[in-house]
Protein backbone atom coordinates (compact mmCIF):
# COMPACT_ATOMS: atom_id res chain seq x y z
CA UNK A 1 0.00 0.00 0.00
CA UNK A 2 1.03 3.81 -1.26
CA UNK A 3 2.25 5.53 1.79
CA UNK A 4 0.24 8.26 1.45
CA UNK A 5 -2.77 5.83 1.70
CA UNK A 6 -1.13 3.99 4.73
CA UNK A 7 -1.14 8.05 6.63
CA UNK A 8 -4.70 8.58 5.41
CA UNK A 9 -5.47 5.41 7.66
CA UNK A 10 -3.15 6.35 10.43
CA UNK A 11 -5.15 9.67 10.37
CA UNK A 12 -8.43 7.81 11.11
CA UNK A 13 -6.87 5.44 13.67
CA UNK A 14 -5.25 8.34 15.83
CA UNK A 15 -8.79 10.38 15.57
CA UNK A 16 -10.34 6.92 17.06
CA UNK A 17 -7.94 6.78 19.83
CA UNK A 18 -8.08 9.80 21.22
CA UNK A 19 -12.16 10.17 20.43
CA UNK A 20 -12.55 6.72 22.51
CA UNK A 21 -10.42 7.66 25.13
CA UNK A 22 -11.97 11.26 25.62
CA UNK A 23 -15.79 9.32 25.28
CA UNK A 24 -14.78 7.40 28.62
CA UNK A 25 -12.66 9.79 30.25
CA UNK A 26 -10.08 6.70 30.81
CA UNK A 27 -7.56 4.53 28.87
CA UNK A 28 -3.90 5.45 27.83
CA UNK A 29 -3.26 7.58 24.46
CA UNK A 30 -0.10 8.09 24.58
CA UNK A 31 1.35 5.01 23.59
CA UNK A 32 -1.75 4.06 21.51
CA UNK A 33 -1.02 7.40 19.16
CA UNK A 34 3.08 6.27 18.95
CA UNK A 35 1.89 2.86 17.62
CA UNK A 36 -0.91 3.94 15.47
CA UNK A 37 1.99 4.25 12.17
CA UNK A 38 3.72 0.33 12.73
CA UNK A 39 -0.06 -0.77 13.09
CA UNK A 40 -1.60 0.71 10.39
CA UNK A 41 0.91 -0.83 8.55
CA UNK A 42 1.19 -4.28 10.02
CA UNK A 43 -2.32 -4.59 9.62
CA UNK A 44 -2.91 -2.98 6.14
CA UNK A 45 0.58 -3.86 4.36
CA UNK A 46 2.63 -6.23 6.17
CA UNK A 47 1.03 -9.39 7.71
CA UNK A 48 -0.66 -12.15 6.08
CA UNK A 49 -4.62 -12.38 7.26
CA UNK A 50 -8.16 -12.39 6.67
CA UNK A 51 -10.21 -10.52 8.94
CA UNK A 52 -12.99 -13.00 7.19
CA UNK A 53 -11.74 -15.74 7.65
CA UNK A 54 -10.48 -14.98 11.76
CA UNK A 55 -10.47 -18.12 13.80
CA UNK A 56 -8.93 -18.38 17.17
CA UNK A 57 -6.06 -20.75 15.98
CA UNK A 58 -5.42 -18.56 12.93
CA UNK A 59 -3.91 -21.94 10.88
CA UNK A 60 -2.02 -20.22 7.59
CA UNK A 61 -2.57 -16.47 8.68
CA UNK A 62 0.33 -14.10 10.62
CA UNK A 63 -0.82 -13.87 14.13
CA UNK A 64 -0.26 -10.92 16.43
CA UNK A 65 -0.23 -10.40 19.97
CA UNK A 66 -0.35 -6.74 21.90
CA UNK A 67 1.65 -7.76 24.98
CA UNK A 68 1.39 -3.86 26.17
CA UNK A 69 -2.54 -4.70 26.36
CA UNK A 70 -2.96 -1.06 27.95
CA UNK A 71 -2.24 0.23 24.31
CA UNK A 72 -6.15 -1.05 23.47
CA UNK A 73 -7.30 1.83 21.74
CA UNK A 74 -4.54 1.75 18.66
CA UNK A 75 -5.30 -1.89 18.16
CA UNK A 76 -9.49 -1.57 18.53
CA UNK A 77 -9.12 0.82 16.27
CA UNK A 78 -6.79 -0.88 13.76
CA UNK A 79 -8.55 -4.02 13.70
CA UNK A 80 -12.33 -2.10 13.16
CA UNK A 81 -10.82 -0.62 10.18
CA UNK A 82 -9.12 -3.98 8.86
CA UNK A 83 -12.61 -5.57 9.07
CA UNK A 84 -12.64 -7.49 11.98
CA UNK A 85 -15.56 -5.92 13.84
CA UNK A 86 -18.14 -3.13 12.96
CA UNK A 87 -16.44 0.30 13.35
CA UNK A 88 -19.36 1.47 15.44
CA UNK A 89 -18.19 -0.46 18.31
CA UNK A 90 -15.34 1.39 19.32
CA UNK A 91 -17.84 3.23 21.09
CA UNK A 92 -17.98 1.00 23.42
CA UNK A 93 -14.58 0.57 24.66
CA UNK A 94 -14.50 0.17 28.16
CA UNK A 95 -18.33 0.86 29.10
CA UNK A 96 -20.07 -1.94 30.61
CA UNK A 97 -20.71 -5.41 29.15
CA UNK A 98 -18.36 -4.19 26.19
CA UNK A 99 -16.34 -6.85 23.97
CA UNK A 100 -13.81 -3.86 23.73
CA UNK A 101 -12.30 -4.18 27.63
CA UNK A 102 -10.14 -1.44 29.29
CA UNK A 103 -7.61 -4.25 28.76
CA UNK A 104 -7.51 -7.42 25.38
CA UNK A 105 -9.03 -10.04 26.35
CA UNK A 106 -10.76 -13.11 24.90
CA UNK A 107 -13.50 -13.39 27.81
CA UNK A 108 -16.52 -11.43 25.20
CA UNK A 109 -15.17 -13.31 21.73
CA UNK A 110 -13.65 -9.94 20.51
CA UNK A 111 -12.36 -11.12 16.52
CA UNK A 112 -8.48 -10.49 16.43
CA UNK A 113 -7.93 -11.24 19.92
CA UNK A 114 -5.73 -14.61 20.33
CA UNK A 115 -4.96 -13.95 24.35
CA UNK A 116 -5.81 -11.61 27.60
CA UNK A 117 -3.20 -8.81 27.87
CA UNK A 118 -2.60 -6.23 30.02
CA UNK A 119 -0.26 -7.40 33.04
CA UNK A 120 2.79 -6.92 31.33
CA UNK A 121 5.89 -9.29 30.42
CA UNK A 122 3.80 -12.31 29.19
CA UNK A 123 2.95 -11.55 25.41
CA UNK A 124 7.13 -12.11 23.97
CA UNK A 125 6.24 -16.34 25.47
CA UNK A 126 2.75 -16.47 24.26
CA UNK A 127 3.90 -15.44 20.62
CA UNK A 128 6.96 -17.45 21.12
CA UNK A 129 4.89 -20.46 22.05
CA UNK A 130 2.34 -19.74 19.40
CA UNK A 131 5.41 -19.75 16.91
CA UNK A 132 6.45 -22.92 17.74
CA UNK A 133 3.01 -24.55 17.35
CA UNK A 134 3.26 -22.93 13.29
CA UNK A 135 6.47 -25.19 13.25
CA UNK A 136 4.90 -28.27 14.30
CA UNK A 137 1.76 -27.68 12.42
CA UNK A 138 4.33 -26.76 9.23
CA UNK A 139 2.64 -23.66 8.88
CA UNK A 140 5.16 -20.72 7.37
CA UNK A 141 3.35 -18.18 9.12
CA UNK A 142 5.05 -15.45 11.44
CA UNK A 143 3.77 -14.25 14.41
CA UNK A 144 4.39 -10.75 15.33
CA UNK A 145 4.33 -9.14 18.77
CA UNK A 146 4.25 -5.65 20.03
CA UNK A 147 6.00 -4.99 23.68
CA UNK A 148 6.55 -1.37 25.51
CA UNK A 149 10.16 -0.62 26.49
CA UNK A 150 9.24 0.00 29.81
CA UNK A 151 7.66 -3.56 30.03
CA UNK A 152 11.56 -5.00 28.94
CA UNK A 153 11.64 -4.54 33.02
CA UNK A 154 9.60 -7.36 33.36
CA UNK A 155 12.31 -10.24 33.70
CA UNK A 156 9.75 -12.30 32.17
CA UNK A 157 10.65 -11.02 29.01
CA UNK A 158 14.52 -11.89 29.30
CA UNK A 159 12.76 -15.35 30.20
CA UNK A 160 11.42 -15.70 26.65
CA UNK A 161 14.21 -13.95 25.01
CA UNK A 162 16.73 -16.75 26.33
CA UNK A 163 14.29 -19.62 25.27
CA UNK A 164 13.75 -18.15 22.53
CA UNK A 165 17.34 -18.12 21.05
CA UNK A 166 18.02 -21.72 22.81
CA UNK A 167 15.11 -22.75 20.60
CA UNK A 168 16.36 -21.31 17.86
CA UNK A 169 12.63 -19.67 17.16
CA UNK A 170 12.93 -18.37 14.02
CA UNK A 171 9.45 -17.51 13.26
CA UNK A 172 8.38 -14.61 15.37
CA UNK A 173 9.25 -10.98 15.16
CA UNK A 174 8.73 -8.84 18.04
CA UNK A 175 8.84 -5.57 17.59
CA UNK A 176 9.97 -2.87 20.62
CA UNK A 177 7.73 0.58 21.43
CA UNK A 178 10.74 2.42 21.87
CA UNK A 179 9.39 5.91 23.09
CA UNK A 180 11.31 5.91 26.27
CA UNK A 181 8.49 7.03 28.51
CA UNK A 182 6.83 5.34 31.22
CA UNK A 183 4.08 6.23 33.99
CA UNK A 184 6.48 7.48 36.67
CA UNK A 185 8.65 9.69 33.93
CA UNK A 186 11.39 8.84 31.36
CA UNK A 187 12.53 5.02 31.00
CA UNK A 188 16.18 6.45 31.83
CA UNK A 189 15.31 7.71 35.03
CA UNK A 190 12.95 5.01 35.95
CA UNK A 191 15.48 1.97 35.66
CA UNK A 192 17.53 2.35 33.00
CA UNK A 193 17.38 -0.67 29.67
CA UNK A 194 20.97 0.12 29.01
CA UNK A 195 22.53 -0.82 25.82
CA UNK A 196 19.17 -2.39 24.58
CA UNK A 197 20.83 -3.51 21.30
CA UNK A 198 23.44 -4.79 22.77
CA UNK A 199 21.06 -6.61 25.10
CA UNK A 200 19.33 -8.43 22.56
CA UNK A 201 22.15 -9.58 20.25
CA UNK A 202 23.48 -11.02 23.67
CA UNK A 203 20.12 -12.76 23.95
CA UNK A 204 20.31 -14.42 20.79
CA UNK A 205 18.49 -12.08 18.34
CA UNK A 206 18.82 -10.74 15.22
CA UNK A 207 18.36 -6.96 16.26
CA UNK A 208 16.39 -4.33 13.79
CA UNK A 209 16.08 -0.47 14.46
CA UNK A 210 12.98 2.12 12.75
CA UNK A 211 11.60 4.79 12.67
CA UNK A 212 8.28 3.91 14.25
CA UNK A 213 6.69 7.41 12.22
CA UNK A 214 8.56 6.84 8.53
CA UNK A 215 6.38 4.28 6.66
CA UNK A 216 9.58 3.56 3.90
CA UNK A 217 11.69 2.80 6.69
CA UNK A 218 9.18 0.66 8.60
CA UNK A 219 8.64 -1.28 5.32
CA UNK A 220 12.01 -1.68 4.48
CA UNK A 221 13.06 -3.29 8.08
CA UNK A 222 9.83 -5.15 8.25
CA UNK A 223 10.81 -6.95 4.48
CA UNK A 224 14.18 -7.08 6.22
CA UNK A 225 13.03 -8.85 9.80
CA UNK A 226 11.01 -11.05 7.37
CA UNK A 227 13.90 -12.28 5.11
CA UNK A 228 15.78 -13.18 8.56
CA UNK A 229 13.18 -15.68 9.31
CA UNK A 230 13.40 -19.19 9.30
CA UNK A 231 17.47 -18.74 9.69
CA UNK A 232 17.73 -20.07 12.96
CA UNK A 233 17.41 -16.46 14.86
CA UNK A 234 14.31 -14.83 16.42
CA UNK A 235 13.80 -11.06 15.36
CA UNK A 236 13.62 -8.05 17.04
CA UNK A 237 12.86 -4.53 16.12
CA UNK A 238 13.82 -1.74 18.36
CA UNK A 239 11.05 1.05 16.99
CA UNK A 240 11.62 4.90 17.76
CA UNK A 241 8.91 6.39 18.21
CA UNK A 242 7.22 9.47 19.85
CA UNK A 243 4.43 8.70 22.69
CA UNK A 244 1.18 10.62 22.10
CA UNK A 245 2.80 11.49 18.03
CA UNK A 246 0.17 13.52 15.92
CA UNK A 247 -1.05 15.86 19.16
CA UNK A 248 1.26 18.19 19.69
CA UNK A 249 0.69 18.65 23.57
CA UNK A 250 0.12 15.20 24.00
CA UNK A 251 3.80 14.80 22.57
CA UNK A 252 7.57 15.29 24.15
CA UNK A 253 6.19 13.61 28.05
CA UNK A 254 5.32 11.19 29.82
CA UNK A 255 2.24 12.48 30.73
CA UNK A 256 -0.41 11.30 28.34
CA UNK A 257 0.50 7.80 29.02
CA UNK A 258 -2.72 6.96 30.43
CA UNK A 259 -4.82 10.52 30.85
CA UNK A 260 -7.85 11.26 28.72
CA UNK A 261 -8.22 14.57 26.91
CA UNK A 262 -11.61 16.70 28.27
CA UNK A 263 -13.85 18.51 25.58
CA UNK A 264 -11.60 21.05 24.96
CA UNK A 265 -7.88 18.75 24.55
CA UNK A 266 -10.25 16.69 22.15
CA UNK A 267 -11.15 19.44 20.04
CA UNK A 268 -7.36 20.45 19.73
CA UNK A 269 -6.23 16.86 19.30
CA UNK A 270 -9.06 16.45 16.16
CA UNK A 271 -8.36 19.67 14.51
CA UNK A 272 -4.60 18.19 14.11
CA UNK A 273 -6.07 14.69 12.45
CA UNK A 274 -7.68 14.62 9.42
CA UNK A 275 -10.88 12.66 9.55
CA UNK A 276 -10.46 10.73 6.41
CA UNK A 277 -12.61 7.48 6.67
CA UNK A 278 -15.22 8.78 8.51
CA UNK A 279 -15.84 8.96 12.66
CA UNK A 280 -17.37 6.04 14.24
CA UNK B 1 -15.19 -55.16 57.77
CA UNK B 2 -14.42 -53.47 54.29
CA UNK B 3 -11.69 -54.56 52.98
CA UNK B 4 -9.54 -52.38 50.21
CA UNK B 5 -7.27 -54.30 48.24
CA UNK B 6 -3.60 -53.06 47.48
CA UNK B 7 -2.56 -53.19 44.29
CA UNK B 8 0.94 -52.06 44.53
CA UNK B 9 2.60 -49.51 45.71
CA UNK B 10 3.95 -46.67 43.63
CA UNK B 11 3.94 -42.55 43.62
CA UNK B 12 1.17 -40.59 42.10
CA UNK B 13 3.85 -38.53 39.77
CA UNK B 14 5.02 -42.22 38.05
CA UNK B 15 0.91 -42.81 37.71
CA UNK B 16 1.44 -38.88 35.74
CA UNK B 17 3.95 -40.20 33.65
CA UNK B 18 2.81 -43.18 32.52
CA UNK B 19 -0.70 -41.27 31.81
CA UNK B 20 1.33 -38.41 29.83
CA UNK B 21 3.72 -41.20 27.69
CA UNK B 22 -0.18 -42.62 27.03
CA UNK B 23 -1.10 -39.69 25.07
CA UNK B 24 2.30 -38.93 23.33
CA UNK B 25 1.39 -42.21 21.62
CA UNK B 26 -2.19 -41.90 21.18
CA UNK B 27 -2.88 -38.04 20.92
CA UNK B 28 -0.74 -36.21 18.44
CA UNK B 29 -2.29 -32.65 19.74
CA UNK B 30 -0.84 -33.46 23.36
CA UNK B 31 2.59 -31.22 24.13
CA UNK B 32 4.92 -31.15 27.19
CA UNK B 33 6.70 -28.55 28.69
CA UNK B 34 8.89 -29.30 31.33
CA UNK B 35 10.68 -26.60 33.66
CA UNK B 36 14.21 -28.59 34.68
CA UNK B 37 12.47 -31.25 36.36
CA UNK B 38 11.62 -34.07 33.63
CA UNK B 39 12.62 -36.82 36.10
CA UNK B 40 11.15 -35.84 39.21
CA UNK B 41 8.16 -35.46 37.00
CA UNK B 42 8.55 -38.78 35.37
CA UNK B 43 8.12 -36.95 31.73
CA UNK B 44 11.41 -38.72 30.63
CA UNK B 45 9.08 -41.34 28.26
CA UNK B 46 7.04 -38.96 26.55
CA UNK B 47 10.26 -36.83 25.96
CA UNK B 48 11.98 -39.74 24.54
CA UNK B 49 9.38 -40.52 22.54
CA UNK B 50 8.26 -37.28 21.53
CA UNK B 51 11.33 -34.78 21.21
CA UNK B 52 9.21 -32.71 18.46
CA UNK B 53 6.55 -32.49 21.27
CA UNK B 54 8.41 -32.26 24.27
CA UNK B 55 10.08 -28.77 25.13
CA UNK B 56 12.67 -28.08 27.89
CA UNK B 57 12.20 -24.35 29.39
CA UNK B 58 14.68 -24.30 31.85
CA UNK B 59 14.29 -22.90 34.90
CA UNK B 60 12.01 -20.16 33.41
CA UNK B 61 8.12 -21.23 35.15
CA UNK B 62 6.49 -18.28 34.28
CA UNK B 63 8.00 -18.46 30.54
CA UNK B 64 6.64 -21.84 30.55
CA UNK B 65 3.09 -20.74 31.25
CA UNK B 66 2.37 -18.24 29.11
CA UNK B 67 4.52 -20.34 26.40
CA UNK B 68 1.58 -23.29 27.17
CA UNK B 69 -1.20 -20.69 26.57
CA UNK B 70 0.50 -19.71 23.16
CA UNK B 71 0.36 -23.46 22.10
CA UNK B 72 -3.16 -23.77 22.48
CA UNK B 73 -3.38 -21.55 19.65
CA UNK B 74 -3.05 -23.22 16.80
CA UNK B 75 -5.00 -26.63 18.29
CA UNK B 76 -2.45 -27.92 20.94
CA UNK B 77 -2.87 -29.34 24.55
CA UNK B 78 0.32 -28.45 26.30
CA UNK B 79 0.51 -29.96 29.93
CA UNK B 80 3.24 -28.30 31.92
CA UNK B 81 5.32 -30.03 34.42
CA UNK B 82 6.77 -28.92 37.31
CA UNK B 83 6.56 -28.78 41.53
CA UNK B 84 3.01 -27.67 42.80
CA UNK B 85 4.83 -24.75 44.37
CA UNK B 86 6.58 -23.29 41.17
CA UNK B 87 3.10 -24.02 39.43
CA UNK B 88 0.97 -22.01 41.10
CA UNK B 89 2.64 -19.37 43.59
CA UNK B 90 5.14 -18.62 41.29
CA UNK B 91 3.03 -18.27 38.11
CA UNK B 92 -0.18 -17.38 39.46
CA UNK B 93 -0.27 -13.88 37.33
CA UNK B 94 0.45 -15.91 34.35
CA UNK B 95 -2.24 -18.05 34.71
CA UNK B 96 -4.71 -15.94 35.66
CA UNK B 97 -4.15 -13.97 32.40
CA UNK B 98 -2.60 -16.13 29.95
CA UNK B 99 -4.72 -19.07 31.08
CA UNK B 100 -7.68 -18.88 33.05
CA UNK B 101 -9.35 -15.79 31.55
CA UNK B 102 -8.57 -16.66 28.50
CA UNK B 103 -9.95 -19.34 29.04
CA UNK B 104 -7.04 -21.92 27.40
CA UNK B 105 -6.57 -25.18 27.35
CA UNK B 106 -3.60 -25.75 29.17
CA UNK B 107 -3.09 -28.38 31.52
CA UNK B 108 -1.24 -27.55 34.73
CA UNK B 109 0.42 -30.72 36.30
CA UNK B 110 1.93 -30.44 39.34
CA UNK B 111 4.24 -32.44 41.55
CA UNK B 112 5.40 -32.81 44.86
CA UNK B 113 2.37 -30.84 46.55
CA UNK B 114 1.77 -30.87 50.52
CA UNK B 115 4.00 -31.74 53.29
CA UNK B 116 4.93 -35.24 51.76
CA UNK B 117 8.07 -33.47 49.14
CA UNK B 118 9.30 -34.20 52.74
CA UNK B 119 12.37 -33.34 53.06
CA UNK B 120 13.05 -30.09 50.95
CA UNK B 121 10.98 -28.36 53.77
CA UNK B 122 8.32 -25.56 53.66
CA UNK B 123 10.17 -23.32 50.54
CA UNK B 124 8.96 -26.16 48.12
CA UNK B 125 5.69 -28.13 50.26
CA UNK B 126 3.06 -25.55 49.06
CA UNK B 127 0.11 -26.29 51.29
CA UNK B 128 -2.36 -23.27 49.08
CA UNK B 129 -2.47 -24.00 45.86
CA UNK B 130 -6.04 -25.80 45.72
CA UNK B 131 -6.88 -22.57 46.92
CA UNK B 132 -5.22 -20.24 44.85
CA UNK B 133 -6.31 -22.62 41.82
CA UNK B 134 -10.23 -22.89 42.65
CA UNK B 135 -10.67 -19.26 43.00
CA UNK B 136 -9.60 -18.95 39.23
CA UNK B 137 -13.22 -18.73 37.38
CA UNK B 138 -12.55 -21.24 34.28
CA UNK B 139 -10.61 -23.83 35.95
CA UNK B 140 -10.96 -27.09 36.96
CA UNK B 141 -9.08 -28.38 40.28
CA UNK B 142 -8.39 -31.74 40.41
CA UNK B 143 -6.37 -33.95 43.19
CA UNK B 144 -6.16 -37.77 42.17
CA UNK B 145 -6.06 -40.46 45.02
CA UNK B 146 -3.45 -43.09 43.97
CA UNK B 147 -1.21 -43.91 41.27
CA UNK B 148 -3.95 -44.79 38.87
CA UNK B 149 -5.87 -42.58 39.59
CA UNK B 150 -3.47 -39.87 38.35
CA UNK B 151 -2.69 -41.92 35.51
CA UNK B 152 -6.39 -42.02 34.65
CA UNK B 153 -6.97 -38.07 35.15
CA UNK B 154 -3.55 -37.31 33.22
CA UNK B 155 -5.73 -38.81 30.12
CA UNK B 156 -9.08 -37.76 30.73
CA UNK B 157 -8.38 -33.93 30.87
CA UNK B 158 -6.78 -34.27 27.32
CA UNK B 159 -10.45 -34.74 26.65
CA UNK B 160 -11.38 -31.87 29.02
CA UNK B 161 -11.73 -28.05 26.81
CA UNK B 162 -10.27 -25.98 28.95
CA UNK B 163 -8.02 -24.96 31.74
CA UNK B 164 -7.17 -27.73 34.53
CA UNK B 165 -4.88 -28.15 37.59
CA UNK B 166 -3.64 -31.34 38.66
CA UNK B 167 -2.19 -32.08 41.74
CA UNK B 168 0.02 -34.95 42.72
CA UNK B 169 3.16 -35.94 45.02
CA UNK B 170 5.72 -37.84 45.72
CA UNK B 171 5.78 -40.53 48.36
CA UNK B 172 5.37 -43.75 47.24
CA UNK B 173 1.94 -44.92 48.50
CA UNK B 174 -0.84 -48.37 48.29
CA UNK B 175 -2.46 -48.53 45.00
CA UNK B 176 -6.39 -48.96 45.47
CA UNK B 177 -7.82 -47.37 42.06
CA UNK B 178 -8.51 -50.24 39.78
CA UNK B 179 -5.97 -50.06 36.30
CA UNK B 180 -9.51 -50.41 34.59
CA UNK B 181 -11.76 -47.57 36.50
CA UNK B 182 -13.43 -44.53 34.62
CA UNK B 183 -12.42 -41.69 35.48
CA UNK B 184 -15.02 -38.91 35.38
CA UNK B 185 -14.23 -35.08 36.17
CA UNK B 186 -16.59 -34.16 38.55
CA UNK B 187 -17.97 -37.11 39.87
CA UNK B 188 -16.60 -38.18 43.19
CA UNK B 189 -15.86 -42.14 44.09
CA UNK B 190 -17.92 -43.60 46.38
CA UNK B 191 -15.33 -46.12 48.35
CA UNK B 192 -17.65 -47.09 51.52
CA UNK B 193 -21.48 -46.59 52.15
CA UNK B 194 -22.19 -45.69 55.76
CA UNK B 195 -24.79 -44.28 57.68
CA UNK B 196 -23.43 -42.54 60.30
CA UNK B 197 -20.71 -40.16 59.24
CA UNK B 198 -19.31 -39.30 56.00
CA UNK B 199 -15.69 -38.74 55.28
CA UNK B 200 -14.68 -36.42 52.44
CA UNK B 201 -11.13 -36.68 51.25
CA UNK B 202 -8.71 -36.23 48.27
CA UNK B 203 -4.94 -37.27 47.79
CA UNK B 204 -2.85 -38.78 49.72
CA UNK B 205 -5.39 -38.74 52.88
CA UNK B 206 -8.04 -40.64 50.64
CA UNK B 207 -6.05 -43.81 52.11
CA UNK B 208 -5.14 -42.33 55.15
CA UNK B 209 -8.90 -42.13 55.44
CA UNK B 210 -8.99 -46.01 54.11
CA UNK B 211 -6.62 -47.24 56.65
CA UNK B 212 -8.66 -45.44 59.89
CA UNK B 213 -11.87 -47.50 58.57
CA UNK B 214 -10.66 -50.52 60.66
CA UNK B 215 -10.62 -48.51 63.83
CA UNK B 216 -13.43 -46.73 63.20
CA UNK B 217 -15.83 -49.75 61.94
CA UNK B 218 -14.58 -51.79 65.31
CA UNK B 219 -15.69 -48.73 67.29
CA UNK B 220 -19.05 -49.57 65.72
CA UNK B 221 -19.22 -46.57 63.52
CA UNK B 222 -20.73 -46.73 59.77
CA UNK B 223 -18.89 -44.68 57.43
CA UNK B 224 -19.65 -43.18 53.98
CA UNK B 225 -15.90 -42.71 52.53
CA UNK B 226 -16.07 -40.31 48.97
CA UNK B 227 -13.06 -39.51 47.26
CA UNK B 228 -13.27 -36.68 46.37
CA UNK B 229 -10.98 -36.22 43.36
CA UNK B 230 -12.41 -33.13 41.76
CA UNK B 231 -12.37 -30.34 43.85
CA UNK B 232 -13.81 -28.00 41.19
CA UNK B 233 -16.51 -28.41 40.08
CA UNK B 234 -17.44 -30.45 42.71
CA UNK B 235 -19.70 -33.07 42.98
CA UNK B 236 -22.34 -31.46 45.10
CA UNK B 237 -24.77 -34.24 44.12
CA UNK B 238 -22.92 -37.02 46.14
CA UNK B 239 -22.31 -34.51 49.47
CA UNK B 240 -25.94 -34.20 49.48
CA UNK B 241 -27.11 -37.77 49.57
CA UNK B 242 -24.38 -38.44 51.76
CA UNK B 243 -24.67 -35.87 53.99
CA UNK B 244 -29.08 -36.85 54.04
CA UNK B 245 -28.01 -40.38 55.44
CA UNK B 246 -24.68 -39.42 57.39
CA UNK B 247 -26.15 -36.07 59.16
CA UNK B 248 -22.63 -34.74 59.84
CA UNK B 249 -18.98 -34.66 57.61
CA UNK B 250 -15.18 -35.09 57.99
CA UNK B 251 -12.69 -33.13 55.53
CA UNK B 252 -9.23 -35.01 54.74
CA UNK B 253 -6.92 -33.20 52.67
CA UNK B 254 -3.10 -32.43 53.03
CA UNK B 255 -3.63 -28.60 52.04
CA UNK B 256 -4.19 -25.73 54.23
CA UNK B 257 -7.62 -26.01 55.94
CA UNK B 258 -8.52 -22.02 54.49
CA UNK B 259 -8.87 -22.56 50.99
CA UNK B 260 -9.46 -26.72 50.36
CA UNK B 261 -11.81 -29.24 50.01
CA UNK B 262 -12.97 -28.74 53.39
CA UNK B 263 -13.81 -24.89 52.65
CA UNK B 264 -15.49 -26.15 48.94
CA UNK B 265 -17.27 -28.53 51.24
CA UNK B 266 -18.48 -26.02 53.65
CA UNK B 267 -19.18 -23.47 51.66
CA UNK B 268 -21.73 -25.83 49.62
CA UNK B 269 -23.02 -27.23 53.30
CA UNK B 270 -23.98 -23.96 54.57
CA UNK B 271 -26.12 -22.87 51.81
CA UNK B 272 -28.16 -25.87 51.37
CA UNK B 273 -27.91 -28.05 54.37
CA UNK B 274 -25.73 -27.01 57.36
CA UNK B 275 -24.03 -29.80 59.34
CA UNK B 276 -21.50 -30.66 62.23
CA UNK B 277 -18.28 -30.80 60.34
CA UNK B 278 -14.54 -31.58 61.30
CA UNK B 279 -11.27 -30.44 59.13
CA UNK B 280 -8.01 -32.84 58.93
CA UNK B 281 -5.79 -30.22 57.45
CA UNK B 282 -2.77 -28.24 57.82
CA UNK B 283 -3.92 -25.03 60.20
CA UNK B 284 -2.68 -21.64 59.06
CA UNK B 285 0.94 -22.88 59.21
CA UNK B 286 3.98 -23.52 57.15
CA UNK B 287 5.80 -27.05 57.17
CA UNK B 288 9.66 -28.11 57.83
CA UNK B 289 11.99 -30.71 56.96
CA UNK B 290 11.21 -34.54 58.18
CA UNK B 291 9.71 -37.53 56.26
CA UNK B 292 6.49 -37.78 54.20
CA UNK B 293 4.86 -39.80 57.24
CA UNK B 294 6.72 -37.75 59.76
CA UNK B 295 5.12 -34.48 58.44
CA UNK B 296 1.94 -35.84 58.03
CA UNK B 297 1.96 -36.95 61.95
CA UNK B 298 3.23 -34.29 63.34
CA UNK B 299 0.99 -31.61 61.17
CA UNK B 300 -1.76 -33.97 62.38
CA UNK B 301 -2.82 -34.98 58.62
CA UNK B 302 -2.37 -38.86 59.83
CA UNK B 303 -4.47 -41.66 59.97
CA UNK B 304 -5.27 -41.20 63.96
CA UNK B 305 -6.16 -37.66 62.98
CA UNK B 306 -8.84 -38.61 60.65
CA UNK B 307 -10.34 -41.27 63.46
CA UNK B 308 -10.31 -37.97 65.88
CA UNK B 309 -12.14 -36.18 63.30
CA UNK B 310 -14.78 -38.39 63.10
CA UNK B 311 -15.01 -39.27 67.20
CA UNK B 312 -15.29 -35.03 67.53
CA UNK B 313 -17.50 -34.97 64.58
CA UNK B 314 -20.10 -37.40 66.08
CA UNK B 315 -19.96 -36.02 69.59
CA UNK B 316 -21.42 -32.42 68.31
CA UNK B 317 -23.83 -34.33 66.00
CA UNK B 318 -25.21 -36.12 69.20
CA UNK B 319 -24.52 -33.77 71.61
Amino acid sequence: METTALQHIASQVRRDIVRMVAGVNSGHPGGSLGCADFLTLLYFDQMNHNAETYTMDGIGQDLFFLSNGHISPVWYSVLARAGYFPVNELGTFRKLSTRLQGHPSTDKKLPGIRMASGSLGQGLSVAVGAAQVKRLNKDNSIVYCLHGDGELQEGQIWEAAMYASAHKVDNVIATIDWNGRQIDGDVENVISLGDLHAKWAAFGWEVLTMDGHNFTDMKNTLMKAKSLCGHGKPVVILMKTEMGQGVDFMMGSHKWHGVAPNPSQLEDALGQLEETLGDY
Amino acid sequence: MTEFEILGNKDTRSGFGEGLAELGRTNENVVALCADLTGSLKMDAFQKENPERFFQVGIAEANMISLAAGMTIGGKIPYTGTFANFSTGRVYDQIRQSVAYSKKNVKICASHAGLTLGEDGATHQILEDIGMMKMLPNMTVIVPADHNQTKQATIAIAAHEGPVYLRFGRPVMPIFVKPDANFVIGKADLLTEGTDVTIIACGHLVWKSIEALKALEEAGISVELINMHTIKPLDTDAIMKSIAKTGCVVTAEEHMMHGGLGDSVAQFLSRTNPVPQEYVAVNDTFGESGTPMELMTKYSIDTQDVINAVHKVLARKNA
